[in-house]
């Protein structure tokens, strides 16, 4: 009953010598290696974590790393602009977790923070003007900068400044402002600090750019989507601001997080327990909305469901479903994740992904030195 | 549950793919049984959400007011009646101020933001006398006086305008109108519900006794007649007479002096002689045969026997004037009298011997609802007599006086009194009228702006007649004849539950119709005049009795030909819609009413059970060809009230089988069974399949629901406004929901919900709240709060100052003066905080009078307007607006935004009656995933379920899961199910499947802290959520020490004065059980008001300390000695003092301890 693919990792279990002799029993293996989605519930979620669970067989549940190097598998299944699908095989779902977290929530990207607002007469409140400029995701490489803290003075190195300057002339018609309009200003900003609480002896900007930008960096700033609608104008309204752009983490605002969400799925594995054939075959063919099982011609001209497309299970849980003998078992194998990134623009889903091992990576260093 | 087979799927892929018919897809064409759900927008186009109001208040502009001028259309001189004032017309002009010696135009958005009233003038028509000469003069167009007008009536510059003309006056099309604008606020005159005047009510009184009473009510008069039959014997009861009247001896003074036409008159059956036997035995004993005599018996009995200047006696002219005083008497004929009267102790026998007769005051057709224009018309009649006769007073007095050419009328009247008169009813809700002793409070209310649902709410909104406090459960139950009119779930918890109440969707309050021309169609249908008649023939078997108005009008052979009749001309259009003939089996009547105040509803006609509407008729109402009217002039529909109901049998839906009703006795169809539900209980979704009190309980929050308020909400001026940034419209919705634009106005969002436990801060009905929803803008929302600030004249130049914010060296002299502009005034877009200043105004110090001379710096003294906001929080203000007010000053009003996101505490709710409260707010990353990636925004406890039993909660998700799969928005109206307004489960359930969900709307989730998958399927979908005005930064306080009360030194009370939080009773009684005698202390006293006093331990009484001399001296005892220091709450020690005020001397004994 066990598919194909754990059938060449039992071989390669197999392989190691000392444990020839003893191998799991098969309900205990698939309790181990897989979660069965029953119609009601899925059981076997946790799997065996403790290295010595099955000592008494004589079998060693610890994870080393030498097997971790030997099983674990990455494979690109997709990979666009800003989308980013792919399997991570031989994990346990607490890294492939913490992958995921950081990504949401520690990957730092730019975001605009501060709005400095010079004018804003449209119907839509300065703070929900400056909370909707925030949530929109910049094509701005975050590495690039640094972090502002409580008492810096915005430079180039940590702080973007974007103006975003739109009047709607009178008797015309309504305009819809978008994010293209947001102009950036590599020089910093152009709005000078003459606050009326202190005496304004000199003509001073709220930014102190040392450079202009455009040295540092390669490529123009902007933003990722220019169709973004920011806000609407009626005649004679108008807009004018200024909006300054600094580093942040997810785990902050929802604004910094460098994905629109980034999740993984464990691998589906359908299995039919019992043929089925005949008219029975083609209901269950039919039950699948997303085509997981075929129908196979039998050499005495009868029909036999098979299963073709196991990756495409939904769970619906639809051929598991009614009063008949189970003739369908829904599992997810527990170390293979279909993880998918998508990405909001600052970096591409791959570089995302390796900068939240790097930053992984630098938590365990920090473990361990502190450890030792 | 069932797996959809085979067969069901397919059904439900034609449901998904065919999209239900609603008003709006026009073309989709009709199936076999006849679609008529396109009949109830049609309704609400011709009649609007608030028709009655606005129908009520037209009758009065247009009919009523002519009708009360016309019957007051003269004056004269008391000593010279051909000095005189004759009013020849009256209408109502446009609303207008006189603004010097112009009149302008205003509109009503105009009259909310500069507190002004809404008015009209009344203009009327006069011819009068000038002169010694009495020439007589006419004036057109005189105004008497300003009328508050409804908003969207005729007299309304809303009236009948489209949506770019409403924008233009600054109005919201979704807006119902419906009420007045007075002083700036908005206020709804309330339905007021009543007993229906001028009917028979058999009743049981507190005593068991059997009685039959009428409230009659005339233009003149009102008063109320009791007949009760006590030990067997019957009696009249009026507050004209201080003791029961034997009723035989009533019937004798009126002239019945013979027993046995009092007999035939109630009717020849034995049992009612046998009952009325004793009567008749007791005025015999008495010896009263004539009605000489019986009027002198009752002469005795009158309570306030007054002078007895007529001649005719007391007790006949209470007989003639009081006594069932809305039966007309004509020439001191009172033989009508004698045969209602006879007609009431008739129907009280009929109670007596089959008790199934008793009248149920608590049903509905015996109810009036008493509108805006009867209530406004009361008042005006009031106000116009009370104009009219100081007018006179004030031309006496003249006359009186001065001997010079006597004034014209016209200059005598005052306008000030109709237009104060009605301005002060309107705005403090007291309808004080002395000539019917009528003193109601609370008849209007200020028109709540909570959501747009609050202010539909309160236009349908009925006030009952009673007392609130009264314990009866009668009139709270839910009466089977409210079905279709009242709403059945729209109530307020608690002591106004099931007495107040709203009207459903599709119902309509009449407006008083002509009687006479249908008093005359009625005659010449064959109903015979009673007065023609003799006692005997009165009761004929066969010949039921007509009645009109509560009024007997005569009786009539057949009366089911008569009924057939008058029902055919009013589908023919011959006499008004409105007119309910209903005939009364029991009580052998044909009652006709035309009066004002009774519900009804429309119903489409069947003959034979067969629906008169047909498919070509509603293609022809969905081409537009033809509307809700045309339908009614066609006879395809009529207006029921809930008397005539019960003539009819109503079928739900034509096409399904009845099971024990023969089909072809089916008389009319209902338009639409969703229409039971108002407006309010109409958003909730699959309302059928909750548990009843849910409902009630989301109609009372649907009111409290934050959201989109009117198209105008950013340009209107109320003292607190909250707003949701996003609101959205409903995923599910339902017709009504579409019917009345919450869909344009929603007050809430689409929030995925996971059904599942959660970190233990959702116990309690508690929610998970997601970061990152909120984050993202999920249930923020906007707080706009009013401050107005006054610039104060006073007289002589005297007048406030708003100045310039104060400088040292172009250095601001106080910090917080910084949000202010040149002008000394907030500026808009300002960030303002705590205590800042938002007004800098300088008041005169001496502000009683001028002093003569220009006022100079010093002579004004800082008064600031400080902004009162919460620390640490950002507000900003929006707008400021400078208007004059009504007396010409200057008012300021400064609009202070604060725009919010949800924290932990604020109170949110779904649209069953599932409130909860933010339990916690958990990162993103930490919340479940599902294998698609999605991440709930909320997370419920599955706790809320098993007990509350909100199954449509369950099928909103599954719809909403839905909906967003296949992108069409799914419906759930009340019982829509066979009609197709609202979708099955099953269909629901197939579409889920077809786009890969469990058809139970269950996930598999991924735990987000441990990255398992669940070991459970979650229940997961979008769920419309509230976010509630009640939040956490309105309502956190703590204080350690702070403000005391002057008097007693106590902690002051209420968050508003920083006051203490109480350790109550209850809290007390805890901590003696316990023990904690110290903490007592503590709380109690050092806490509290400790204070130190010196007690002379031989007088006991409280003495002082001498701070010079540093002794405690008694001023009891004249000496030092014996003193004692102690503490005392100071409470104590007032109370002591407060005694020897009253010449109460307490005294302490003190023992060492
Ligand atoms: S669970 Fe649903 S999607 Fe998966 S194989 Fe079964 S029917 Fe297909």
């Amino acid at each position: 009953m066990p598919k194909k693919g754990t059938k060449s990792k039992k071989e390669k279990v197999d392989d190691v010598p000392n444990e020839q002799e003893n191998k799991l029993p098969d309900y205990l293996e698939l309790q181990r290696t897989r979660v069965v989605c029953n119609a009601d519930a899925p059981i076997h979620t946790q799997g065996f974590q403790y290295s010595g669970a099955f000592a008494a067989m004589g079998i060693d549940n610890s994870v080393s790393v030498d097997k971790f190097c030997k099983n674990f598998k990455i494979e690109i299944n997709r990979l666009t602009e800003d989308y980013m699908e792919f399997d991570m095989i031989g994990i346990d779902a607490s890294i492939a977790n913490a992958f995921r977290r950081i990504l949401i929530s520690e990957v730092p990207t730019m975001a605009i923070e501060k709005v400095f607002m010079a004018d804003n007469n449209s119907v839509i409140a300065d703070e929900v003007l400056s909370h909707r400029l925030g949530l929109i995701p910049l094509d701005a490489d975050p590495r690039l900068f640094e972090y502002i803290s409580e008492n810096d003075v915005p430079n180039e190195r940590n702080t973007i400044v974007y103006k975003l300057h739109v009047s709607c002339p009178k008797n015309s018609q309504r305009i819809t402002v978008k994010s293209s309009e947001l102009e950036w200003l590599p020089e910093g900003s152009q709005l000078s600090m003459s606050a009326p609480a202190q005496s304004g002896d000199k003509q001073k900007t709220f930014t102190s750019f040392s450079q202009s930008q455009k040295e540092i960096l390669e490529k123009p700033l902007g933003v990722k989507y220019k169709d973004i609608t920011i806000a609407r104008l009626g005649p004679g309204q108008a807009i004018e601001l200024e909006a300054h752009a600094v580093k942040g983490t997810g785990n902050v605002h929802a604004k910094w997080s460098p994905v629109a969400t980034a999740w993984y799925r464990m691998l589906p594995e359908v299995v039919i327990l019992k043929e089925v054939e005949g008219p029975q075959a083609e209901e269950l063919v039919n039950k699948c909305r997303v085509n997981v099982f075929d129908i196979e011609d039998l050499a005495n001209g009868g029909k036999r469901a098979v299963v073709a497309r196991p990756r495409a299970c939904t769970l619906c849980r639809e051929c598991v479903m009614g009063p008949n003998e189970k003739q369908v078992e829904l599992r997810r194998v527990r170390d293979h994740f279909i993880f998918t990134i998508e990405s909001t623009g600052s970096m591409p889903p791959e570089v995302l992904f390796t900068e939240a091992v790097k930053i992984l990576e630098e938590k365990c260093a920090r473990v361990i030195s502190e450890l030792s | 549950m069932t797996v959809p087979t085979k067969d069901d799927s397919q059904s439900g892929t034609v449901a998904d793919t065919v999209p239900l018919p609603t008003y709006r897809s026009l073309a989709a064409p009709v199936r076999k049984p006849v679609d008529k759900f396109a009949l109830l927008p049609a309704f609400l186009k011709v009649r609007g959400l608030v028709k009655e109001h606005i129908d009520s208040f037209n009758y009065f502009v247009n009919k009523g007011i002519k009708k009360i001028v016309e019957a007051n259309n003269r004056i004269e001189a008391r000593n010279d009646p051909s000095i005189y004032l004759r009013y020849l017309g009256v209408h109502v002009g446009m609303p207008s101020v006189h603004v010097e010696y112009n009149i302008e135009n205003i509109t009503p958005h105009f009259c909310r933001l500069t507190d002004r009233t809404y008015s009209a003038p009344i203009k009327v028509h006069i011819e009068y006398t000038v002169g010694k000469q009495h020439e007589v003069r006419r004036k057109n167009n005189f105004i008497i006086g300003y009328m508050p007008i409804m908003l969207r009536s005729h007299a309304c510059i809303l009236y009948e305008k489209d949506e770019a003309e409403l924008a233009k006056y600054g109005e919201c099309p979704l807006d119902p109108g419906g009420y007045f604008v007075v002083k700036g606020t908005e206020k709804v005159i309330l339905i007021q519900e009543q007993l229906a005047k001028n009917r028979i009510i058999v009743d049981t009184d507190s005593k068991g006794r059997v009685i039959a009473s009428v409230t009659s009510s005339t233009h003149a008069i009102k008063s109320k007649t009791v007949i009760f039959m006590d030990k067997g014997k019957i009696y009249l009861q009026l507050n004209q007479f201080n003791k029961p009247i034997p009723i035989i001896v009533v019937m004798k003074a009126m002239g019945m002096e013979s027993d046995q036409e009092t007999v035939q008159m109630v009717g020849r059956d034995p049992r009612y002689g046998d009952l009325l036997f004793p009567s008749i035995q007791e005025c015999a004993s008495e010896r009263i045969y004539t009605r000489q005599r019986a009027l002198q018996y009752m002469d005795e009995k009158v309570t306030y026997p007054g002078a007895t200047n007529q001649k005719e006696g007391r007790s006949y002219s209470i007989l003639r004037d009081v006594f069932i005083a809305h039966v007309p008497v004509k020439n001191g004929n009172l033989r009508p009298k004698c045969i209602y009267t006879a007609l009431m102790l008739r129907r009280m026998m009929d109670a007596i011997v089959n008790s199934d007769t008793f009248d149920d005051k608590d049903y509905v057709g015996n109810k009036r609802f008493e509108l805006s224009g009867q209530l406004i018309s009361l008042l005006f009649e009031d106000l116009f007599k009370t104009m009219n006769s100081q007018a006179v007073e004030r031309m006496n007095k003249n006359s009186d006086k001065t001997h010079s050419s006597p004034l014209d009328f016209s200059q005598l009247i005052m306008q000030d009194s109709i237009t104060f008169g009605l301005e002060r009813a309107i705005s403090t809700g007291n309808w004080d009228i002395k000539r019917f002793r009528m003193h109601r409070k609370g008849v209007s209310q200020v028109l709540s702006r909570l959501s747009y649902m609050a202010s539909l709410g309160y236009m349908t909104r009925i006030t009952p007649q009673f007392e609130k406090t009264r314990k009866t459960s009668g009139p709270r139950a839910l009466q089977p004849s409210q079905w279709g009119m009242l709403c059945p779930c729209d109530t307020p918890e608690g002591e106004a539950c099931g007495l107040t109440k709203n009207l459903a969707l599709l119902s309509h309050v009449t407006t008083d119709q002509e009687e006479g021309p249908l008093i005359y169609l009625c005659y010449s249908l064959g109903v015979e005049d009673l007065l023609s008649l003799s006692s005997e023939e009165i009761h004929t078997p066969g010949s039921f009795l007509v009645m009109f108005n509560g009024l007997i009008l005569g009786k009539h052979k057949d009366p089911q030909r008569l009924v057939i009749d008058l029902r055919n001309l009013r589908r023919s259009n011959v006499i008004g819609e409105f007119v309910s003939i209903f005939i009364n089996e029991k009580q052998h009547c044909v009652h006709i009413a035309s009066d004002g105040g009774r519900v009804c509803r429309p119903l489409i006609i069947a003959d034979m059970g067969i629906s008169r509407i047909d498919e070509t008729h509603m293609e022809k109402l969905r081409h537009g060809t033809c509307g809700f009217d045309d339908f009614l002039r066609d006879g395809l529909i009529e207006y029921l009230d809930v008397n005539e109901e019960n003539n009819a049998l109503i079928a739900l839906y034509e096409h399904m089988d009845q099971d024990d009703v023969e089909r072809s006795s089916i008389t009319h169809i209902e338009i639409e069974p969703l229409s039971i539900l108002g407006v309010v209980s109409g958003l909730i979704p699959y309302p059928h399949h909750n548990q009843s009190p849910r409902n009630t309980y989301q109609c009372a929050m649907g009111k409290q629901a934050m959201g989109n308020i009117a198209y105008n909400q950013l340009f209107r001026a109320d003292s607190l406004l909250y707003l949701l940034v996003y609101a959205q419209r409903p995923l599910l919705t339902t017709k009504t929901i579409e019917l009345v634009g919450y869909d344009k106005l929603g007050a809430g969002q689409n929030a995925t919900v996971a059904v599942m436990g959660y970190s233990g801060y959702d116990i309690e009905d508690a929610i998970v709240m997601n970061k990152s929803s909120l984050d993202r803008g999920f249930g923020r929302c906007i707080a706009l709060k009013k401050y107005t600030v006054l610039k104060d004249n006073y007289g002589d130049g005297v007048s406030d100052m708003i100045v310039e914010p104060q400088r040292d060296n172009g250095v601001l002299i106080k910090q917080n003066m910084r949000a202010l502009d040149e002008d000394g005034i907030a500026g808009p877009g300002q960030i303002i905080r705590n205590h800042d200043i938002y007004v800098n105004k300088r008041t005169p110090k001496n502000t009683s009078k001028g002093i003569g001379r220009a006022l100079r710096e010093s002579d004004y003294k800082d008064s600031p307007a400080l902004y009162k906001g919460v620390d640490g929080e950002t507000t900003v203000v929006d707008r400021v607006m400078l208007c004059s007010d009504t007396n010409d000053k200057l008012s300021i009003k400064c609009i202070i935004r604060h725009t919010r996101r949800p924290e932990v505490g604020d109170k949110f709710s779904s649209r069953h009656g599932q409130k909860g409260v933010c339990g916690t707010i958990v990162q993103q990353e930490d919340f479940p995933f599902s294998e698609r990636g999605i991440c709930p925004d909320l997370i419920m406890n599955p706790h809320g379920f098993p007990s509350r039993m909100t199954i449509g909660k369950m099928i909103e998700l599954l719809g909403g899961k839905a909906g967003v799969s296949c992108g069409r928005f799914h419906y759930g109206s009340a019982f829509g199910e066979p009609s197709g307004n609202a979708d099955k489960v099953a269909d629901i359930s197939s579409t889920l499947i077809k786009h890969g969900f469990s058809y139970n709307g269950k996930d598999f989730l991924y735990s987000g802290i441990l990255g398992q998958p669940l070991e459970a399927y979650i229940f997961m979908g979008p769920i419309y959520y509230q976010k509630l005005k009640h939040m956490v930064l309105d309502k956190m306080h703590a204080r350690a020490s702070g403000p005391r009360v002057l008097l007693t030194r106590q902690p002051t009370e209420g968050r508003s004065r920083d006051g203490g939080l109480r350790l109550g009773e209850m809290e007390r009684d805890c901590l003696i059980a316990y023990g904690a005698s110290m903490l007592i202390f503590e709380r109690l006293l050092l806490s509290s008001d400790p204070y130190q006093v010196q007690v002379c331990r031989k007088c006991g009484l409280l003495g002082y300390y001498n701070h010079k001399l540093k002794t405690s001296y008694c001023s009891m005892c004249k000496n030092g000695e014996n003193m004692a220091k102690m503490r005392l709450p100071y409470a104590c020690k007032l109370l002591f003092q407060e005694l020897h005020a009253m010449n109460v001397v307490p005294r302490l004994k003190l023992t060492e301890v």
